[in-house]
């Protein structure tokens, strides 16, 4: 096994064997079937496609949630531990340790989004949706929660306290996110810059109506890549401090 | 097998270590004495590869610990002074992990575990889940994880912190018995933690080597060390245990080259005393207090000579730096 998937292996049994994996899983379920009962359904008849947007419209924003407090259990706790100590010093190369507990939470992530689906489901009891639009949703969802967790990642290499690890990742992702309103105010080109920065309105919106952009999902990517490559330096640079 | 070639590592404008040069040979157990703050565990992390050096140079094997921290890792098993443990995980299923982060195939490491868990004395507690371990046996489970591999070098910073003194002993006795089979280096405040382990001692403070040898040569003066402490070093320590009053005592000691160290009244009227001498004068001092009237109910080298020589070296350091000041 490589040490990618030995580390992926152990943090999986982890997040099954801590009470925090559970927590953060109850934590996103319950949100999920709240939202999808206050906002989704409504008190007013709307089209099942309306339901099914406005569903991965607030389920976007709650695994962007569960991204964030993610950075917790990623390098951050791995440092305020110590067990960072046991993967430094075994020939093991930074970016492995960083794909590894990215990965895994990832995988995690990505489970616990796919356990909502009985909430679309729900649509087929009174009306109709394509599976298509779930699929590109899901899909979103996924890249989405992925994205927040690479920068979470990053936010997480950047500090030994775990809880500073999540304040730092939400402020990292809301300010992406800011960036929206500030694009809409702004003069061009500031616009279009900021504007395409905004991880939820810009990039997740053509999902939520199921719609499959590629320059969405190459956006998506970059973020991701741009993020763990960051985090891998940071961690790299730990050595010189 | 190790060589420190004028290492500093600076925190800000803060040395943690400064100027460190020293050689270990393959199979040695060294151990690093110093008290908190003198710079043990940065030293340590400098040869582990978790810190690089601000100046300097460390090998070991000939690997660079800057530009081959890799070819290092593969040589070496740290444990820092809190074991870096999972206490969610079961014993043999986290030694099985670490071992396999070291590059252990399978067939190797079913073979060594039940070796490294009955040298460690984990056998009993195997699928026991490591959070619910006291922590001499956590302590033991950190040994392992840094032994599993068979490293040539294995690192332990203060590997008895914290344990109760029925687990010092055992943990001692498992230190001993990993000697031969690895390079050791060892750190502690603690001096008879070094004194039973270590072949060698580096004493640090405040960052620097003060003294570096065996045990035998920092009492009796032949070790490495900067000129001011030969003094120190060179001197031989005695204690006593005498009946009879503090000054008839004192003047019975008045002798050239012995100097009273340490006063203190044991119990009923019996004094204990230790005393340094430039030279070897344990005679002498048994027919002066004898010869006095009073009552010698015992004396010997003391066992904590080294202790003395290391409270000097360290007090002594501060001292001169205070004068500098």
């Amino acid at each position: 096994m490589s040490n990618v998937g030995l580390i992926i292996k152990r943090e999986l049994g982890s997040y099954l064997r801590t009470p925090s994996g559970y927590f953060i899983a109850a934590g996103v379920l319950l949100l999920d079937g709240l939202l999808f009962n206050a906002f989704a359904l409504g008190e007013e008849p709307q089209l099942s496609s309306d339901v099914l947007r406005i569903f991965f419209y607030w389920a976007g924003i709650v695994t962007m949630l569960g991204g964030v407090v993610f950075s917790m259990r990623l390098l951050a706790e791995e440092r305020w531990t110590g067990t960072d100590v046991l993967l430094f010093t075994s020939p093991i190369r930074e970016g492995e340790v960083v794909l590894g507990k990215y990965l895994s939470a990832l995988i995690f992530l990505t489970a616990l989004t796919l356990l909502s689906l009985y909430l679309p489901a729900l649509i087929f009891v009174n009306g109709k949706v394509s599976w298509g639009h779930i699929g590109a949703g899901y899909l979103g969802m996924v890249l989405l929660g992925a994205t927040t967790l690479a920068v979470g990642t990053f936010a997480s290499a950047l500090t030994k306290n775990p809880f500073l690890a999540v304040l730092l990742s939400g402020l990292f992702v809301g300010l992406l996110e800011l960036c929206w309103p500030l694009g809409q105010i702004a003069e061009p080109p500031l616009t279009e810059v900021l504007s395409y920065v905004a991880l939820h309105t810009k990039h997740f919106s053509p999902f939520q109506r199921g719609l499959l952009q590629l320059s969405d999902v190459v956006f998506y990517l970059g973020m991701i890549y741009l993020s763990l490559l960051a985090a891998t330096k940071v961690l790299a640079s730990q050595r010189w401090r | 097998m190790i060589v420190v070639d004028r290492v500093s590592k600076y925190y800000g404008r803060n040395a943690a270590v400064r100027d460190l040069d020293f050689r270990i040979e393959e199979g040695e157990c060294v151990g690093f004495l110093g008290l908190n703050g003198a710079g043990k565990s940065t030293t340590l992390r400098l040869l582990s590869c978790l810190l690089l050096p601000t100046s300097g140079r460390v090998t070991i094997r000939g690997f660079d610990v800057e530009e081959q921290p890799h070819e290092i890792r593969k040589l070496i098993g740290y444990l820092p002074d809190e074991p870096p443990l999972y206490p969610e995980m079961r014993v043999e299923e986290f030694l099985r992990f670490a071992g396999k982060l070291r590059r252990m195939d399978a067939e190797k490491l079913a073979a060594r575990l039940p070796k490294v868990m009955a040298q460690t004395g984990l056998e009993q507690v195997r699928d026991q889940t490591i959070g619910t371990l006291s922590h001499g046996y956590q302590q033991r489970v950190g040994i392992a994880q840094a032994i599993v591999h068979e490293p040539a070098l294995l690192i332990l910073d203060e590997p008895i912190q914290g344990l109760d003194p029925v687990q010092i002993v055992e943990m001692r006795a498992l230190i001993r018995s990993l000697r031969g089979e690895h390079t050791i280096l060892l750190s502690s405040h603690i001096l008879s933690e070094i004194e039973q382990t270590c072949d060698r001692i580096l004493m640090l403070h405040d960052g620097r080597i003060v003294a570096q040898g065996t045990e035998d040569e920092l009492i009796h003066g032949a070790a490495e060390g900067p000129a001011g402490y030969r003094e120190a070093l060179s001197a031989h320590w005695v204690e006593l245990e005498v009946r009879g009053d503090e000054p008839d005592v004192r003047a019975a000691l008045a002798l050239e080259g012995v100097e009273i160290v340490e006063l203190t009244r044991g119990s009923g009227d019996v004094l204990r005393v230790k005393v340094k001498s430039v030279t070897e004068a344990r005679e002498l001092i048994a027919s002066r207090v004898v010869q006095a009237g009073l009552g010698l109910r015992g004396l010997k080298r003391t066992t904590s000579a080294l202790e003395d020589v290391f409270v000097r070296l360290s007090q002594g350091e501060s001292e001169e730096e205070e004068v500098r000041a």
